[in-house]
């Protein structure tokens, strides 16, 4: 182990609005599956958006990460996009995809992962709590990281 | 199987490097430059990995990981100026990230026992910020 390899997490917070239908199912198989959360008209949750990202403590500020720059970058590539939106009918994204917490959770890493602009750290994967109680976890898969058995 | 012991301390620092001009400081840290200092109640999670002891069905006594905690953490850190009055502080800079390298060190190695060790410590800065470090 190298004791020097930190993780930091930052939250970051976003209200938005969403309906959970698929396409797939007939109206009563909707509310079935998704219950309230099929309401034709769609609900809001305030969000919180935790971006892990790991590396070594640099020496000269004691920190991983330019905690200025990681909040810009946030800002800019997740919380302007979906703050105050209803993502159905407002985000490309999710014209296509159910705007479940999972389905949220894996844009929001994509997009961060394509534009990440530091060598380190490294992001090291984020999580998303759509309430106090509903919170989902995605991984960012690296080249270098190595693969679980079984995977 | 991981078993987490939380603790909480309240203490004031400053973030500042020497080497660097007032400037410089306040771009990297920002309000947390401040030479006057300024404080947050810290919370640290201590996570011991091991399995349950077939006799007690403990992983560990979380009164062991308590009253180790509270003797190398809590009790030298709580309501002090790092900076000031805690070593490695008045060398290093207390980041949120030097602090929970530091109280590994201080833990880790004392939390051996049998096939159970030292998996993580997190420590929470505010609600919104918070280092681990892990085996």
């Amino acid at each position: 182990m190298n004791p020097v390899l930190v993780t930091a997490s930052r939250r970051y917070k976003f209200s938005a609005s969403h309906r959970l239908h698929s396409p797939l199912l007939s109206d009563e198989e909707n509310r079935e599956l998704f219950g309230k959360c099929n309401n034709p008209f769609g609900h809001g949750h305030n969000y919180e958006v935790e971006v892990s990202v790991r590396g070594e403590i640099d020496p000269q500020s004691g920190r991983v990460v330019d905690m200025a720059s990681l909040d810009r970058l946030v800002l800019r590539l997740i919380v302007d996009r979906y703050d105050h939106r209803y993502l159905n009918e407002e985000l490309s994204e999710f014209r296509t995809e159910i705007p479940t917490t999972e389905n949220v959770g894996r844009q929001i890493e994509k997009r961060l992962a394509e534009a990440w602009p530091f060598v380190h750290p490294a992001l090291e994967g984020i999580r998303v709590f759509e309430t106090e109680r509903n919170m989902i976890e995605v991984e960012h898969c690296q080249a270098d990281k190595p693969k679980r058995i079984n995977e | 199987m991981f078993i987490t012991r939380k603790a909480e301390f309240s203490a004031s620092h400053v973030c500042r490097n020497p080497d660097w001009s007032d400037a410089e400081n306040e771009e990297v840290y920002g309000a947390a430059a401040n030479p006057h200092g300024h404080g947050h109640n810290y919370v640290v999670e201590v996570t011991v990995e091991g399995e349950p002891d077939p006799v007690t069905g403990m992983v560990r006594d979380l009164k062991e990981i308590k009253d180790l905690v509270n003797a190398e953490v809590v009790e030298p850190f709580d309501h002090r100026f790092l900076n000031k009055e805690v070593a490695p502080f008045d060398k290093t800079i207390p980041t949120a990230e030097n602090i929970a390298l530091e109280i590994w060190k201080r833990l880790d190695g004392r939390l051996t026992n049998g096939s159970s060790r030292l998996h993580a410590v997190r420590l929470h800065e505010t609600s919104d910020f918070s280092v681990e470090v892990r085996r």
